[in-house]
């Protein structure tokens, strides 16, 4: 509704983007966003692009926070979240990836983890300076570097190389402008991961060119082969890296938006100066949940874990026997085959696939450099879906005659 | 009793699931050969770990609806045979769904299904009071069964995901 008399007569043909700010309107709506109002409209799918678990959040979970109510709190709690909830964060992190926080001023709950990636990139980036972001990346990255007034730097992955971070690659991105590098691994959408062997290079260039990190590990407990290393494990790394994670995928707990943000108190201090500007505290009852799941749900994540492990095999294999490129996707709960056989773009493919063969996944190039060729099928849904999901493509691939 | 391998343990529990899982699903979903899941299930079968594939129906979606009932007995257990024949004589009845040995103020619960509330009742009343070691029952009616064998029969947790997110 516009009700504005004094510079407008409020009809709807009246544009308002001039008064926009010119940093916000240059930012494109997400690839996603279009494809969404693609599917929303087509009847009868199934659906491989979901980036959420297709499990509810567990009943113990779920049950703490309706007892928090009851009890009523309600109420803010400290900026960086309540003290037990942060306790409980580094003793987790602590036991489960060996890197070592101090609850005091060293870890800040969020907003998911996406405020933390918000309230980084927000807290390092002045005007000029350059982010690198490995891509085939989640999709938020470069749009919130930009609306800090950075400028985000694509550094291209690969399928042969399991979309795995190669330092020579990262080297020649390398200007004296380069100030944070964005790392997510496991990786949404490739389904890659870095072990610590492939870490070490990477490391030493961060070191070499004093580089900043951003960590995304929100899929680290969706790792399935050996365990994930987390990038401030490594020698040096700690107090260059800000550790951004949550409790959406592990946990199953998207829609409660509670991540957390660690790092050296300078860092963690101003983003905290932000968080508290802005959103004052993450969410109450989240916070009793978020310290319920870490408490009491290990269990139940692991047989989460367990389960999201079954399905990846089964989609992968079937995406293999209808003859799709597939490299091998070692963590989150994606996989990222290749379409390029097929003479189409992830564009195309993904439009007819969902036309034609009425199964939604998400074309690659929305995911940025590198990503062209490629569809992201989240195998997080139920086994008779993923298997109908699969003859269906099968269909559809072999009608295209290849 | 025996430790299970956990290749078994696995397929116990996605056969629970469904136990229309194929050998060829099973081994892809587990990374391991179609022939060792078929073993592996050949000898849960065979050590009657696996003792039966069968079906779970909600039958209040059917007309002729069954009524059950828990029925909890108390017994004379017999010398040397404990509660075992006496249980075995209740069991053997095929209106007898299942027969539990329990602990605490009575000894067994016995589930009983029949067409309608006389037909259970008759048997109670004619075939399970009347048994010699039997001393007393209670008889409880299900109204309305939520959940059964781990499965909901209303599910409310519906997939509200949305089609596509980031």
């Amino acid at each position: 509704m516009i009700v504005n008399s004094d510079k407008q007569t409020g009809s709807k043909s009246t544009s308002m983007h001039s008064y926009l700010a010119p940093r916000v309107q240059e930012i494109q709506p997400s690839g996603i966003r279009k494809f969404f109002d693609l599917v929303s409209s087509s009847k009868d799918i199934i659906t491989l692009g979901v980036g959420e678990p297709d499990f509810v959040t567990p009943w113990h979970v779920r049950e703490s926070c309706v007892y928090s109510l009851e009890r009523g709190f309600t109420r803010y709690t400290s900026n960086s979240g309540t003290p037990e909830l942060r306790e409980a964060i580094a003793q987790y992190l602590h036991d489960s990836f060996q890197v070592t926080y101090e609850p005091k001023d060293e870890i800040l709950v969020t907003v998911g983890g996406s405020e933390a990636i918000d309230l980084a990139l927000r807290a390092l980036i002045a005007p000029g300076d350059e982010i690198l972001i490995p891509e085939p990346c989640y999709i938020s990255y470069s749009p919130i570097t930009k609306i800090g007034g950075g400028v985000p730097v694509g550094i291209e992955t690969f399928a042969e190389d399991d979309f795995k971070l190669k330092a020579e690659h990262l080297k020649a991105k390398l200007t004296p402008n380069s100030k944070v590098l964005v790392l997510n691994y496991p990786s949404n959408p490739t389904g890659g991961i870095m072990t610590y062997e492939d870490w070490v290079p990477i490391a030493k260039v961060v070191e070499e060119h004093d580089l900043i990190v951003i960590s995304d590990e929100i899929y680290a407990e969706l790792t399935y082969s050996g365990k994930h290393v987390s990038f401030a494990s490594l020698p040096g790394m700690k107090d260059r890296t800000i550790l951004v994670s949550g409790f959406s995928k592990a946990f199953a707990m998207t829609g409660w938006r509670m991540g957390y943000a660690c790092g050296h108190p300078d860092l963690i201090s101003a983003m905290l100066k932000i968080h508290q500007y802005t959103v004052m505290c993450a969410p109450a009852m989240g916070q009793v949940a978020a310290l319920e799941a870490l408490t009491n749900g290990m269990e139940e994540k692991d047989r989460m874990v367990d389960s999201y492990n079954q399905r990846r095999r089964l989609i992968v294999q079937g995406l293999r026997d209808i003859g799709l490129a597939c490299h091998e996707p070692h963590g989150a709960f994606y996989a990222f085959p290749s379409i390029t056989s097929t003479g189409l773009s992830s564009d195309e493919f993904a439009q007819r696939l969902l036309v034609e063969a009425k199964v939604a996944a998400v074309p690659g190039n929305v995911f940025g450099l590198g990503g062209d060729g490629f569809l992201r099928c989240s195998y997080a849904t139920s086994v008779a879906q993923l298997n109908e999901a699969l003859h269906r493509i099968g269909q559809f691939v072999y009608k295209l005659g290849r | 009793m025996k430790e299970i391998s956990k290749l078994k343990q696995n397929l116990l529990e996605l056969l629970r699931e469904d136990a229309r899982y194929t050998p060829e699903l099973l081994s892809t979903m587990l990374g391991v050969t179609a022939d060792e899941v078929k073993s592996a299930i050949a000898e849960l079968e065979e050590d009657h770990i696996i003792v039966k594939y069968a079906t779970v129906i909600n039958s209040k979606k059917l007309d002729d609806e069954k009524v059950t009932a828990l029925i909890e007995v108390q017994i004379t257990p017999e010398r040397d045979r404990g509660f075992d024949a006496i249980s075995e004589r209740i069991y053997l009845f095929p209106q007898v769904k299942s027969v539990y040995l329990m602990s605490g103020a009575y000894d067994l619960l016995v589930e009983v299904e029949g067409r309608n509330l006389k037909e259970v009742a008759n048997f109670v009343s004619e075939k399970l009071s009347t048994l010699e070691k039997v001393l007393s029952t209670k008889t409880h009616f299900i109204l309305k069964k939520y959940k059964q064998d781990g499965v909901i029969f209303e599910d409310h947790e519906e997939d509200h995901r949305l089609m596509i997110s980031p």
